[in-house]
């Protein structure tokens, strides 16, 4: 995980291997130090890299949702495979977390 | 042709990725198309991960995960646990219900397991544990071919 680019707030971060319930204590912990800068109100979370994803992940991402909406900021995500934005839109989370160029090509 | 696999492993979180990594091994001989193998990975991950932490409560045992095939068609796996079971499974199953474990959880691992699969059945008692079997129609090597055939006219 490393920062692509910081400007005015938002945040690029790139997420890589598996988010499944193993990983998420430290991918959550990893982003919520990044988040303990209160000046950051976007986040977006470049998936470009990341190879799984299940429910425990869902939960990560929208617990980070509501840390950065509590000040007013919003989450977003880019480049999610095609059974990542199957999730994304079985669970509605594309509702509420921007969702920037997947790859999926509008077919699920 | 009929297969079947059973292995046994301890309730611990690292074992998530191997029983994905198990299913992929098994599933793979029934030529399963791309997305189809993603929906078995993340349909066992939810299933074995709630086994972990809320069969076990996240204090260690033991998951067995059996799959089989006859037809070369339909896929068959079961995720078991002898943990603390569940009261009422309906309600489990509902989307968004979470007993949580204090971490975040979303809620929707059983509506994943049921979207993601053609068929989930869920079979648990409180003390006795929980035994989730889950059944996928695979189209296989002409799917495989249609991704293709798709991927290439896009
Ligand atoms: N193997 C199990 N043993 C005991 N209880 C279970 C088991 N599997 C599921 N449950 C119960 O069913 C509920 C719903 O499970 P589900 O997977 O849908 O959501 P979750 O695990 O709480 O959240 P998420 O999967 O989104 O992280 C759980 O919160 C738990 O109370
Ligand atoms: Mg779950």
């Amino acid at each position: 995980m490393h920062n692509l680019k910081e400007r005015y707030g938002t945040v690029t971060v790139a997420l890589s291997g598996e988010l499944d319930h193993c990983n998420a204590s430290k991918i959550r912990r990893q982003l919520d130090d990044l988040l303990a800068d209160e000046d950051i109100l976007r986040l977006c979370l470049d998936l470009s890299d990341l190879t799984f994803m299940d429910s425990s992940g869902i939960g990560v991402l929208l617990g980070r949702l509501r840390i950065l909406e509590q000040r007013g900021g919003s989450l977003a995500v880019k480049n999610m495979s095609q059974p990542i934005a199957k999730l994304f839109h079985l669970t509605g989370l594309q509702r509420v977390i921007q969702v920037e160029n997947d790859k999926t090509g509008g077919r699920l | 042709m009929q297969n079947q696999m059973e292995v046994i492993f301890s309730a611990c979180p690292q074992n998530e990725s191997f029983a994905r990594v198990v299913i992929a091994a098994f599933a793979v001989q029934l030529n399963p198309t791309l997305p189809e193998m993603a929906d078995i990975k993340t349909a066992v991950s939810e299933a074995v991960t709630n086994a972990i932490v809320h069969g076990y409560e996240n204090k260690g045992g033991l998951v067995r995960l059996k799959a089989e095939y006859c037809d070369r068609r339909m896929l068959t796996v079961t995720v078991q646990d002898d943990g603390c079971g569940m009261e009422d499974v309906e309600t489990a199953m509902q989307p968004f219900y979470s007993t949580g474990d204090g971490a975040e959880r979303s809620g929707m691992g059983f509506c994943v397991m049921q979207t993601f699969m053609d068929a989930v059945d869920v079979v648990s008692k409180p003390g006795e544990g929980t035994t989730v079997t889950m059944r996928k129609y695979i189209t296989g090597e002409v799917g495989l071919h249609r991704e293709r055939m798709l991927d290439e006219i896009s």
